[in-house]
């Protein structure tokens, strides 16, 4: 049974059905059924080892580089089968960017980090490049503060601004989804709210799945929750929703604090 | 000037909710003119519309509750904010229980308006200024934080309790020359006590206010 979200009348960009994930003998993804619409920040919650990193990592197909791992049911990515073997990863991780829990610039210049992408695509113009990264570093509400040293180190950064890097990089390469596994776990309460605000910022752009520890963080910068629970989907729906009136007695337990 | 949050869509949130309280509390404002002037004119047509708008006071109430348990919930607001938020929730519990105030009014001025006037209105046409000069006030003083102008709302109060006494006297002279008056005077002495508990729940707000700008909780401490 597919929970239907508000889809603002749009076909969901991301389309989960039926689908089981076996790490060798142990299964972490049970019968999962969920669709994201275009445009919106879904927020997956739930305690260690509900599955929520897993099931991230299914969208651009981040688990192949696990061995044991064993996926079935489906995941359609603007309709098409994400699993297919046909399927050209290189292309669906540009289109499906990601960002991680600690920040990781490559070890290369500001500038160098938000053009890897695209000179891996054979882009080499320096004129197509310098827009790209400025635009980019605009989008992830940085550049001001690096716009006068993007040939330093990005190793020299702070851990917030490593962050918003990363998210530049992402988005650098035009991407139509941004995955977000914690990405502000390692962070400081202020450089996590310009994180946030970031996250609201783009999602007129893009759309976005993150996952967090903070049931705070995906009450304030969520569209939609989805609470996962030893590896099934236990509710998910609006924001508002959940965080006020939630439909199960187990996401409610959760996120006051009883028990996860 | 206050300094803007780093999250701007929380800034918009708060502001919104903000001029959801003007907006019902402009509304309240207006019903508590109405319900006189109906009296006055002896228009009760007036006095119907004014039973009537109770319903989107009402409603207000209702959904800004929503929206200040929304906020609670998903922006886990904290010191000021925290206790904006929370006094909002209270403010409009009081601005309802004023909207329920102006109803009573009207319908009482609804049966006076079937009879001959006892008397010229001079008092209670006063009281319901102050009144409504007392709500315009505290929400001006909820709006700004300002904890001065809330001071002086609190002490207006005092201004309307006496009138409230003085008009009870006169009226209660009415009834003992004449027991024929005594229907009309105690419809217009609910009027008049009316009008008081409109000028408390004013005072509250104000007193709530001075709690939301200084943290600090001056209820029952005025005499």
């Amino acid at each position: 049974m597919a929970q239907t979200l508000e889809q603002n009348g749009n076909a969901p960009i991301l389309s989960v059905s039926n689908l089981n994930l076996h790490y060798g003998t142990a299964q972490a993804l049970k019968g999962i059924n969920l669709d994201m619409a275009r445009h919106q920040v879904t927020a997956f919650i739930g305690p260690s080892g509900c599955g929520k990193s897993t099931l991230l990592r299914c969208f651009n197909r981040m688990n192949d580089l696990v061995e044991s791992c064993r996926i079935d049911g489906s995941i359609r990515f603007n309709g098409d089968e994400v699993n297919e073997t046909s399927t050209d990863v290189i292309s669906l991780r540009r289109k499906i960017g990601m960002v991680f829990q600690q920040s990781n610039p490559f070890p290369k210049s500001i500038y160098e980090n938000i053009v890897y992408g695209l000179r891996i695509a054979g882009v080499h113009d320096k004129a197509t490049l310098d827009e790209a990264v400025e635009r980019s570093l605009k989008s992830a509400a940085i550049w001001n503060e690096v716009k006068d040293r993007l040939n330093d180190s990005a190793l020299g950064l702070s851990g917030g601004q490593a962050q918003r890097i990363c998210i530049a990089r992402a988005i650098a390469v035009n991407p139509e989804i941004i995955l977000m596994d914690e990405p502000c776990s390692a962070l400081d309460p202020i450089s996590t709210l310009k994180i946030e605000e970031l996250i609201e910022e783009l999602k007129s752009k893009y759309t976005i799945v993150i996952v967090t520890h903070n049931m705070q963080q995906a009450a304030r910068v969520s569209d939609v929750t989805a609470f996962f629970y030893l590896g099934e989907l236990i509710e998910a729906g609006g924001t508002r929703k959940i965080f006020t009136n939630p439909e199960k007695k187990q996401t409610e337990d959760y996120i006051t604090g009883r028990f996860g | 000037m206050e300094r803007e949050h780093i999250s701007t869509a929380f800034d918009i949130e708060l502001n919104e909710l903000r001029q959801s309280i003007l907006v019902m509390g402009g509304k309240v404002e207006l019903m508590i003119a109405n319900s006189v002037k109906s009296l006055v004119d002896r228009d009760t047509a007036l006095a119907e519309r004014t039973i009537a708008q109770d319903h989107e006071i009402n409603a207000a109430e209702v959904s800004i509750d929503e929206r200040c348990l929304e906020l609670l919930a998903l922006r886990q607001p904290a010191a000021r904010d925290l206790r904006f938020i929370t006094i909002a929730l209270k403010i409009v519990t009081d601005l309802e229980r004023m909207g329920d105030q102006c109803a009573n009014i009207a319908k009482r001025t609804r049966e006076l308006n079937e009879e001959p006037p006892l008397k010229p209105y001079i008092d209670i046409p006063r009281m319901a200024h102050w009144a409504e000069v007392m709500v315009k006030e505290a929400l001006d003083a909820f709006v700004r934080g300002d904890s001065d102008l809330a001071v002086k709302v609190c002490k207006d109060d005092s201004f309307v309790d006496d009138l409230n006494i003085q008009i009870q006297r006169e009226l209660l002279t009415y009834m003992i020359e004449d027991p024929a008056t005594i229907s009309r005077a105690m419809k217009l002495n609910y009027i008049s006590k009316s009008l008081e508990r409109i000028a408390d729940h004013a005072t509250n707000i104000a007193e709530m206010v001075i709690f939301m700008v200084k943290g600090k909780d001056i209820r029952h401490t005025i005499a």
